[in-house]
Parts: structure tokens; C-alpha cells; sequence
């Protein structure tokens, strides 16, 4: 067997089944955001879709609310990353005990930790009952708003409690697979425990999450269900709010559900494409 | 002479031992964090789906009930049985993704070939563009081919978003595979059946496991797909998880959440010593 055989083989049904789902999905969801859909006897095709969208101020709250959220997740899940992985990665007494907690949120639903958020956060949650008892507020209603809040904050808590472990232990096998040469090498040249980690830790760290946070990126701005059960209903995540119209009774609505889906799938194919590219320049220098 | 180096020696062993103790310090109060941080929005679900009246600021739950274990033991409740129905979904996807994502994982980690960057792109874009944004548009062929309202259906659509996963492990564990291994085994006159299970799947086994793990709880865990294509009609246990935690009844919320946990910490308990980094089983993450 040819070797290019076998690699076709290899691969076949595993690119059939995403190139069917994946391409097939983008290519028929565009042509019904143009409006083209036979089976209702619409067969004109314009661009009205694009052009309500673009003119909708909350497609642009919802566009900004997504973006920051999960730019958010993502930037404090890599500190907090690297911070537990670098305490991870001694020995030390019950560490087998804290590794499998350590590891515990990566294989537990977001959804479960969504019920989990909205008890401990809100106005009549966990917290707010502590707050209570300790006489720090004297109603329910002096809480801060931490869930259905403007900022998402109970959404960014949840995917940090899911996504801190996924990426820390990419960091540790990072660091076990550099060593602690290095680390020696600068402390016994007298760098101090900072200067060790700025200089000759972290970078050895960022290269290798870099690729990872995108993914971060990527899943929190597409992702549906938490937003949808711990962010308010206006301004709504740009998959909520698509949903919305995917699922309205009015077909009218549908192409419109379209445009948003794929804007949703080129807005993040672009960034992904841009941000491959800084970081070829970022760690092709250093 | 020798006394005076004697003394300076002690004097950097102590002066070593505070820095360490200073350190010390420092990671068990990570320690810590992780801990509690972990533990901590699992706490109230427990409370919660024992409870009968709990009303603000009581701190515990004011009269303890079993009245939510009882609604989810029941039959008519249906909870045990969409837990099947999640079980059968996520075993036959993750069964799929195994014999499919396996060889996908062989080819992209042991050969290079011309075109590689665009296979690599295509098996990567589930998990950058999300899977609502494409599966809205194809819902129709769905309706169209009678794969929608059905547990085929919504199996196909949950291969979407964790073949990727499983492929990337692949792909992962065969990059650090020696194929002369097999090679030699072959020559030594193993056939092709006892070269896989000696030679081959010892080594491979941690991608197969974190693979599979990836696999499952995505497809576990999965709610807007399985809606999407199952419409209403294909009940999972995230389904009833979903309506129970908008619907305001917590301590039936909470139930649910510790039963749709339960699958995942049996998993975590088999497959956690191949998450850690020394196995591989997370290697091709790193280098994605």
C-alpha cells in the first residue's frame, strides 16, 4: 500500500464526517442568511439579513458583552494558570489528594457549576446569606448583583472554574518537560525567585499556552449554555441572542438567525487567522 | 580557617531555610485556593437537594427533605431514564470517535504529507467556530433525512465538536511513536493483531483514554445540539438539568446537577493518573 494511500484511508472518515458537518452547515447557513430557502418558496436572494443586523444596536451590545467576557475568562484563566502550576508542580504532602481535585474541573459540565454560581452569587445565594449573618448587609438587596449582572461576572466565574485546571496542566507538563536546569542555572547566578520566573520561567511558559488561550478564546465567544442561564436577557451573548431568532415562530426571523451565525463563524475564523500570525511574530523573534 | 567556613555554610543553610519557608508559605496558600476553590460551588447543590424550605438569610437549610431524591428516583419523573438516554448517546459517540478518530489521530501525528496544513485546519475549525453557529444552518437536512427528533441524529451531531479532541490526543501520543517498534515486531514474526495489542496499544493507550474521556463528557454535557437536532423529543439528562435550573425549583436543580456529575468523577477517578503530564495523554494540547 502506497503511503499516500494509507494516509488517505487513515483519515477519510474523520474528515467526511467534519467536512460534512462543519462545511456543509456553513455553506447551507449562508444561503438561508441570504434569504434563500425553498422550502418555504423563498428562492430571492438579498442581503436585508446582513443589512438589520448591521443597523441593530443590539447586535453591537451583544457583540461588545461577548467579546469582553470572554477576553476576560481568558486573560485571568492564564495568570491563574500559571500561578497554580507553579505550585503544582513541587512535592509535596497530599499532593496526590490535590492533583485529583486539581484536575476535577476539567471532567465536571459546565452546567452543574452554572446551578452552582447562581446558589452561591445571588441576592439570595450562599454569599449574600453569609454577608447576612455577618451583618456586612442588612438586606438581601444591598448584594451586589453577580449573576443575570451587565458584566457577566458569574459567566467569567464559571468558565474560569472549568478552564484554570485544562490549562494549568498544560503548563506543568511545559515545565516538566523544560526541567529545572534553567531554573538552577539563573538562580545560581544569582537571580532572585521574580527575576527567575519573569525571565527565564514565563517565557518558557507563554509559547506553549499561547496556541491553547485561543481555544479558551474561541469556546467562551461561542459558547451557549451558561450565558444563557446566568446572563440577562438583554444584553444577551451573540449565540443567545442567534438562538433567539433561530427558534422565533416567525420565519421571517431565520435569516437573520443566519447572518448572526455566520458572523459569528467568520468574526472568530478571522480573529483565530490574526492571532496565529502575531504570535508567529511574537515568539518568532524571541 | 575551617571553623570559619564551617560557620558560613550554617549560616546559608539558615539563611536558604527562611527563603523556603517563605515559599512554603506562599504555595499552600494556592494550595488552599485550590482547594476551596474547587470544592466551592459543589457545596451548595448538596444543601440544596436536601432541603425542603430554605429561605433567605438562613445560612442551612431550615426543614431537610428527601422530597427532591424521591422525585428523581421516581419513574414518571423520567430523570433516570434520559440519564440512560445521555449514557447510550455518550457511549455511541465516544465509540464512534474512538474507531474514527484513532486512525485520523495515526495519520496526522506519525506521517507528513502534502496538504497536511489544511487537514489539520479543517479537523481544528469545530473547536474555534462553535458548533451552534454551523448546526443552525444544517438543521434542515437534518429534518429533511429524518435525523432530527431521534437519538441517531443527535448522535452525528455530537461528533462534531469532540471528534477534534480525540483526534488531537491522537495525534498527540502517535508524534512520540517510534514505528520501528513495530517494525522489529513484525520481523521478530508477530502478526499484525498481536503487533497492536503489544506492541502499539500500550503505547498509544493514554491518547485512546484521554481521548475517549474528552469525547464523552462533551458529548455528556452537551444541551444547544442536542435541542437543536433532538427538538424537544430526545430528552438528556442536561435537557431536564437545563429546565429544572430556570424553572426556580433548587432542590430539584440541584439533584440533578450531583446525578449528572456522578459519570464524570467515575471517569476522573479511572482516567486522572493519564491526565498529568508525565504519560502524555495531554501532550497534544501543548502543541496545538
Amino acid at each position: 500500500m502506497s503511503k499516500r494511500l494509507t494516509i488517505t484511508l487513515l483519515l477519510s472518515p474523520a474528515i467526511l464526517i467534519i467536512v460534512t458537518l462543519f462545511i456543509g452547515g456553513f455553506l447551507f447557513g449562508l444561503f438561508q442568511s441570504f434569504g434563500y430557502m425553498p422550502i418555504i418558496g423563498q428562492h430571492d436572494m438579498s442581503l436585508d439579513a446582513y443589512r438589520n443586523m448591521f443597523t441593530d444596536t443590539k447586535f453591537f451590545g451583544s457583540l461588545f458583552l461577548t467579546l469582553w467576557i470572554s477576553l476576560a475568562a481568558t486573560i485571568l484563566t492564564i495568570i491563574f494558570a500559571i500561578i497554580t502550576a507553579l505550585a503544582m508542580r513541587q512535592t509535596f504532602k497530599g499532593r496526590r489528594i490535590i492533583n485529583f481535585l486539581y484536575q476535577f474541573p476539567i471532567t465536571i459540565p459546565h452546567l452543574v457549576i452554572a446551578v452552582g454560581a447562581m446558589l452561591l452569587f445571588s441576592q439570595s445565594g450562599m454569599f449574600a446569606r453569609i454577608f447576612y449573618a455577618l451583618g456586612i448587609i442588612s438586606d438581601q438587596s444591598q448584594f451586589p448583583i453577580l449573576v443575570y449582572d451587565n458584566l457577566g461576572i458569574g459567566i467569567i466565574y464559571v468558565y474560569l472554574w472549568k478552564q484554570i485546571p485544562f490549562m494549568g496542566l498544560i503548563v506543568i507538563s511545559i515545565l516538566q518537560s523544560v526541567g529545572n536546569d534553567y531554573e538552577e542555572l539563573a538562580r545560581s547566578l544569582g537571580a532572585n525567585r521574580w527575576q527567575t520566573f519573569r525571565y527565564v520561567l514565563l517565557p518558557l511558559i507563554v509559547p506553549g499556552i499561547l496556541p491553547i488561550s485561543i481555544i479558551c478564546f474561541a469556546y467562551t465567544f461561542g459558547s451557549f449554555e451558561v450565558p444563557y442561564l446566568l446572563g440577562k436577557p438583554f444584553p444577551a451573548v451573540l449565540s443567545v441572542l442567534a438562538y433567539r431568532l433561530f427558534e422565533d415562530v416567525d420565519l421571517n426571523a431565520r435569516p437573520e438567525a443566519m447572518a448572526m451565525a455566520v458572523f459569528i463563524a467568520v468574526f472568530i475564523s478571522i480573529l483565530v487567522i490574526f492571532y496565529k500570525k502575531l504570535i508567529k511574530r511574537i515568539t518568532g523573534r524571541t | 580557617m575551617s571553623q570559619s567556613a564551617g560557620l558560613s555554610k550554617t549560616g546559608v543553610i539558615k539563611k536558604q531555610s527562611h527563603k523556603q519557608r517563605q515559599s512554603n508559605v506562599m504555595r499552600n496558600i494556592v494550595l488552599l485556593g485550590i482547594i476551596v476553590g474547587v470544592i466551592l460551588p459543589m457545596i451548595p447543590q448538596l444543601l440544596w437537594s436536601f432541603s425542603f424550605r430554605w429561605y433567605f438569610p438562613s445560612l442551612l437549610p431550615t426543614e431537610l427533605s428527601s422530597r427532591a431524591w424521591v422525585y428523581v428516583a421516581n419513574p414518571n419523573s423520567k430523570i433516570l431514564e434520559s440519564f440512560i438516554v445521555s449514557l447510550i448517546i455518550a457511549l455511541s459517540v465516544t465509540a464512534i470517535g474512538i474507531v474514527v478518530g484513532v486512525p485520523a489521530g495515526k495519520a496526522l501525528g506519525m506521517y507528513k504529507f502534502r496538504g497536511k496544513e489544511l487537514i489539520e485546519l479543517i479537523i481544528l475549525a469545530p473547536t474555534i467556530v462553535p458548533g451552534l453557529a454551523v448546526i443552525m444552518g444544517i438543521q434542515i437536512l437534518f429534518i429533511r433525512f429524518g435525523l432530527s427528533d431521534n437519538i441517531v441524529g443527535v448522535i452525528i451531531v455530537h461528533l462534531l465538536p469532540s471528534l477534534p479532541y480525540m483526534i488531537i490526543s491522537m495525534a498527540g501520543v502517535f508524534a512520540n511513536y517510534d514505528p520501528q517498534f513495530e517494525e522489529q515486531a513484525r520481523s521478530l514474526g508477530a502478526n499484525a493483531i498481536k503487533t497492536f495489542y503489544y506492541i502499539t496499544l500500550p503505547v498509544i493507550f493514554p491518547g485512546i483514554v484521554v481521548g475517549a474521556m474528552f469525547t464523552f463528557l462533551i458529548s455528556w454535557s452537551q444541551y444547544i445540539l442536542t435541542i437543536m437536532v433532538g427538538g424537544g423529543r430526545v430528552i438528556t439528562l442536561p435537557v431536564l438539568l437545563f429546565s429544572f435550573a430556570g424553572s426556580g425549583d433548587n432542590a430539584i436543580a440541584s439533584a440533578l446537577s450531583i446525578i449528572f456529575v456522578l459519570p464524570a468523577i467515575v471517569i476522573l477517578i479511572v482516567t486522572s493518573k493519564y491526565l498529568s503530564g508525565k504519560s502524555g495523554g495531554m501532550g497534544g494540547f501543548g502543541s496545538i
